[in-house]
Formats: structure tokens, C-alpha cells, sequence
């Protein structure tokens, strides 16, 4: 069984990449302390401790329970996090203290990772809360309106809760239970969806009655946007939908319907909705002085991401030594600007990059999961990364209107934070289950396949010998 | 520090993330690799075209159908084409099993080179292949009772 020797756990090369990731995301801490011309602080040593520290133990989680979960995942996510911590603590002025808050964070994501990786030994266990997550998603969502728990309006959108003095986003806890949701329900109800319907030329429309889930998913993706004011978690959520849905019927007639329905909405909420006619203004016409100097919805912030980043240049001021300070919310909504200035077009590629590899080994992960669950939770997952940093890149570089989503492990958020390493584990949990071999060999005699009949059967044996040994004593 | 090795260290830091980006390409440059071995060992249908040597030799006999021995749906035969088989009371499932002590989503038999093989799905009750309790995906070979609750299947020619 040579070919079976040929798939290998591969953790020892994780290893290699992991150290190589730590070096970047802690090299970036130094080199803006260096840059800076301080000397190594208490916060370095301590948030590059945490950080290898908590990226080693979750590595050897995967060597435990996950041997042959994809090695390249964490060593990416590792790089990302760590970027992030170094640019958060580098924008921190002496009030301000999202650095360490970051920190603790990172090891809270982590630890969840690893109770993920440590419980979950099956991701097909998740099957079976499909309804319960869709009531939970449900809850997650509506929870930021309900007065008492609310934490009301912050900047603009009301998506967030409070306990005591923290605040915590649901909606981004939403993004998994939604997935999970979304990957039972289209493995279980595919080929319903899938049955014939009415021709139009090459494109095959569905019936009306299985377009009842996009409907409802629609409906609350433009509910997040009229009663929370959030439209970058409601493209996000409403995308999910539409590329699992691709994938599981592979009718692009889904996904055409799906884009113009989120058009449409968009289109009538930017015409009922100021805030957001003011946010496609400042897209359109982001340079004008009127709309530059607007005390709301201006384009102040883009446009000085704008000017960031061109200072940056090819190769970047080297970190600690721009002034993405300049630009507001630099530590959150706008760090990818913070990154251009100070890495320059090659390091903010580099992210990008990064970026795009993990999607990738997310969609592996789904090619090789062997069931039509953990294939579709595995893509919905990795398209919900990958469209979520479409529309931060897209929306500080001024592609498309700058939307209030995070950028997953880079910016300062705590929710987002955890909920991305959730995600991460869930998609080691799948990749592993995706790369493990199948084991097909013949069952080796002494492997007692059938723990209940023989283990009695045993038993009664040797109770059977004492006996006769004891009658033949007497 | 001077200037020179400011920048001598801003732009190793870039060439420092570079190399981790083209390290993770690297590392998997084998799985990029699409079907290129097989999990079976089997070879894949391109180097049976390049090398037809390599191509198994045709078995003797194909399970072809599968027929319900034992159990409420006794008598049932079911043909087998190229696609898994699921089996279990759920109403998605290919072979619909009206047996109590069977689970929604039992058992999954699906054809792998030229065998069948039967993997539990986690029932509640396991699945039984000629009275040893499953414990993995094993290879069905023709008329070997699998047990499912009250209902025993087998693969006929």
C-alpha cells in the first residue's frame, strides 16, 4: 500500500512554517520598536510570548487530535494575527491601550480554537444542529436590538452587545452558526432545489417554492441593513448564502438571481436611506471638497487612507515610520491602509496573498471532505473570509463604498477575532477529515470488531477455565 | 541605528514575508496536484491512458444489484450504478429503510475501484457486516449479509 504511505499528517513541515510565521508577526512588532528608535518593551516580549506560545500548543492540539489537518493553515492565520498585533500596538498612543486588548484576544481566539479542535472529533456532529443554529443565528442577530442587552448606536451601526463594560459583535458569531445552518440545510434539500424548472435559454430558473430560502435569507440580509445600519455584514451574509447555494445545485441561474436581488436591495436602501446615499457619494465622488470635508459621511477617512498608502509607495516607509495615525479607526476598519503606508504595495500584496492562499486551502479542504456537509460548511466558511476582505480592500482602496466589515485577523476586534479562529478550526477539523486516508485494509483478527459479543464471550471463557480449573482441584 | 541598516531591515522584513508566502506555495505544491495518487493506490485514469498495463484487469464478478435478505423491506432489490448508496430511514436517503432501530443516515456504501465498500455514519445501533460491528469503511465482497437494525442487505451479481 504505497499510495497509502503518501499521504502524510505533514505536521512536521506545519512546524517549519509556523516558526517562520512567528517570526514575521513578531519581527513586525520589533521592527517598528527599532524603527522607532526604543528599545524592546515589556509589551513585545510579553505579546511575542503569547503569541508563540499560544500558536505552539494549538499546533500541538493538531498533532493530537487532527494529524493530518492541513499544515499551511495555521502558519498563514499565525502570520495574519500577528501582522495585526504589531500594527495595532504600533498605532497605540500612550491613552490608548488596543494592543493589549488585542493580545488577550488572540489568546482567547486560540484557546477556542483548540476546545474546537479537541471536542470536534467529527465535523458531521455539526449536521445535526442545522435548525437549533438557524435559531441561534436568528437570536445572534436580533440580540444587538433588544434594549437592556444593546450596547446602542456606536459609530453608526447598531450591531453591538454588552456585557458589563465589554461590548461584543453577535453578528460575527452569526457568520458560523449561519454557515453550519445553510451547509445542512442545502446537503439535506439539494436535490429538491436541484429538480427541473422552467428553461429560459442556457439559463435554468428555479421553481418558485425552492426559492423560499433565498428569499427568507435575502430578507434578513436587508433586515441587517435597515434596522442595524450594517452593510458590509449584510453583503457578507447574503454572499455566504449565494456561494453555498452555488455550489450545491452548481446553477449559475442561483447566483445571477442572488446578485440582482442584492443589487436591487442596495439600490432602494441607498435611495430611503440617507447614511447610505451619503456612503456611495463619498464612493463616487471622494475627492470632491465638499464631500472631502462633510462633518458626516464625508470622505475624510477614505481619502486620507488614499494619500497613506501613496506615501507608502512601492516598497513602503517601513513600519514605524509612517503616519497612519492620520487616517481615523487606522487600528480597525482602516489597517490595510496602515499596512500599504508602512509595507508599501509589496508587503500589502503579500497580504493579499496570504489571504488567498487561506481561501484556497479552504476550498481544498471542501474538494476533499467526502461528505456534501463538511464540503459545503468548508466552502461557505472560506468564501465568508475571502468575501469579507473583498469588501475592506475593496472598500479602503476605493473599489467599492467603504463598508463597516473587519478585516479578518488584522484588525483590532475582539469578536471578529474569535469568531475567525472558530472558523479556522472548523476548517482544520474539515481539512483533516478531508486529507485522513481511508482506511480500507482487511481487519486484522486481534482488532475484536465486535467489542459486545466476544468481550462477553471472553468473559464467560475464563470464568468457564477458573471453574473447571477449581473443579479439577477438588 | 544608522540609516543603512534601517533599510537594510525594512526591506529584509519584505523579503522576510515573501519568503513565507513562497514557502506555503512550496509546501503545497504536492497537493496541488490533483489525483495524482490515487487514496487506493489505484492508478489514476491518466496514467491508465499513458500505460494501459497499468489498468486493472476486469474483476470477475460486479455487484450489479443490491437486494434487502431480512427485515420489513425483505424482497426489495435495488440496482447499483457508479454513485454512493445511502442508507438509513431518512427520506433523502437511496434506500429508504422502514426499520426501528435503524438511524436517519445509517450506512454508506459507495464503489471504489471495482468493490464496494460499507461505512457506518455514526448510527446509533452500528452496522454489522457478516455479525463483526463496523469500526471503518470495509470492502463488501457478494453475498456477505450486512446488518442494519432488523434489515440484512446484500450485494448480488
Amino acid at each position: 500500500m504505497s499510495a497509502v504511505e503518501a499521504v502524510r499528517p505533514r505536521r512536521n513541515i506545519e512546524l517549519v512554517l509556523l516558526i517562520l510565521a512567528l517570526l514575521v508577526g513578531c519581527g513586525a512588532n520589533a521592527m517598528t520598536a527599532i524603527n522607532e528608535g526604543a528599545a524592546l518593551s515589556n509589551d513585545f516580549w510579553m505579546e511575542s510570548g503569547i503569541l508563540a506560545a499560544a500558536s505552539l500548543a494549538l499546533h500541538i492540539s493538531l498533532r493530537f487530535r487532527a494529524k493530518y489537518a492541513d499544515p499551511v493553515i495555521l502558519p498563514i492565520v499565525v502570520t495574519l494575527n500577528g501582522l495585526g498585533l504589531a500594527m495595532i500596538h504600533r498605532l497605540d498612543t500612550p491613552d490608548t491601550d488596543y494592543g493589549n486588548a488585542q493580545a488577550r484576544w488572540t489568546v482567547i481566539g486560540m484557546a477556542l480554537a483548540a476546545v474546537v479542535i479537541w471536542v470536534l472529533k467529527d465535523h458531521r456532529t455539526l449536521r445535526r444542529f442545522t435548525y437549533i443554529s438557524l435559531i441561534l443565528s436568528a437570536v445572534l442577530l436580533v440580540l444587538p436590538l433588544v434594549p437592556g442587552v444593546t450596547a446602542g448606536d456606536i459609530n453608526g451601526a447598531q450591531v453591538w452587545i454588552k456585557f458589563g463594560s465589554a461590548t461584543f459583535q453577535p453578528g460575527e458569531v452569526a457568520k458560523i452558526t449561519i454557515g453550519i445552518f445553510f451547509a445542512g440545510y442545502l446537503s439535506t434539500n439539494r436535490d429538491l432545489i436541484l429538480l427541473a424548472g422552467r428553461r429560459i435559454g442556457k439559463l435554468q430558473l428555479p421553481r418558485f417554492r425552492d426559492l423560499g430560502p433565498m428569499i427568507i435569507a435575502w430578507l434578513a440580509s436587508i433586515g441587517i441593513l435597515i434596522f442595524q445600519h450594517d452593510l458590509g455584514m449584510s453583503i457578507l451574509f447574503f454572499g455566504i448564502f449565494i456561494s453555498m447555494i452555488y455550489v450545491a445545485t452548481s446553477r449559475a441561474s442561483w447566483a445571477l438571481l442572488g446578485i440582482l436581488l442584492m443589487f436591487g436591495g442596495a439600490m432602494a436602501a441607498s435611495i430611503i436611506f440617507p447614511h447610505i446615499r451619503l456612503r456611495i457619494d463619498g464612493w463616487l465622488n471622494a475627492f470632491d471638497p465638499d464631500v472631502f470635508g462633510r462633518q458626516f459621511g464625508g470622505s475624510y477617512q477614505i481619502v486620507q487612507g488614499l494619500f497613506g498608502m501613496a506615501n507608502g509607495g512601492i516598497i513602503g516607509t517601513g513600519l514605524g515610520q509612517g503616519r497612519p495615525d492620520l487616517v481615523p479607526f487606522a487600528h480597525s476598519d482602516m489597517i490595510i491602509a496602515a499596512f500599504g503606508e508602512e509595507l508599501g504595495l509589496v508587503g500589502l500584496f503579500a497580504i493579499v496573498m496570504l489571504y488567498a492562499l487561506l481561501v484556497t486551502r479552504g476550498m481544498r479542504a471542501a474538494i476533499g471532505a467526502r461528505d456534501a456537509f463538511g464540503k459545503l460548511l468548508a466552502c461557505g466558511l472560506s468564501a465568508g473570509i475571502g468575501l469579507q476582505c473583498f469588501v475592506v480592500i475593496g472598500g479602503v482602496t476605493r473599489l467599492i463604498p467603504l463598508t463597516g466589515l473587519t478585516t479578518p485577523f488584522l484588525a483590532a476586534g475582539g469578536s471578529s477575532l474569535l469568531a475567525n479562529w472558530i472558523i479556522i478550526a472548523l476548517m482544520l477539523v474539515i481539512s483533516n477529515a478531508a486529507r485522513r486516508p481511508l482506511d480500507t485494509t482487511p481487519l486484522q483478527p486481534e482488532e475484536a470488531p465486535n467489542p459486545a459479543t466476544t468481550s462477553s464471550l471472553r468473559k464467560q471463557t475464563a470464568a468457564e477455565t477458573t471453574l473447571t480449573q477449581a473443579v479439577k482441584k477438588q | 541605528m544608522n540609516e543603512l541598516t534601517l533599510t537594510v531591515l525594512r526591506l529584509g522584513f519584505l523579503v522576510l514575508m515573501w519568503v513565507l508566502v513562497f514557502s506555503i506555495v512550496a509546501a503545497m505544491r504536492r497537493d496541488l496536484a490533483v489525483g495524482r495518487r490515487n487514496k487506493t493506490g489505484a492508478p489514476s485514469a491518466r496514467e491508465v491512458r499513458k500505460n494501459p498495463a497499468l489498468a486493472e484487469p476486469p474483476p470477475r464478478q460486479h455487484a450489479n444489484q443490491l437486494v434487502v435478505v431480512e427485515g420489513p423491506l425483505a424482497g426489495t432489490t435495488m440496482p447499483l450504478g457508479e454513485s454512493p448508496v445511502l442508507l438509513g430511514r431518512a427520506q433523502e436517503a437511496t434506500l429508504v429503510l422502514e426499520d426501528d432501530y435503524a438511524s436517519g443516515r445509517h450506512a454508506r456504501l459507495f464503489p471504489q475501484g471495482s468493490r464496494w465498500f460499507i461505512e457506518d455514519l455514526g448510527s446509533t445501533n452500528g452496522t454489522y457486516l457478516a455479525d463483526r460491528q463496523l469500526t471503518r469503511a470495509q470492502p463488501v465482497e457478494l453475498n456477505v449479509p450486512i446488518r442494519i437494525g432488523k434489515t440484512v442487505i446484500e450485494l448480488r451479481p
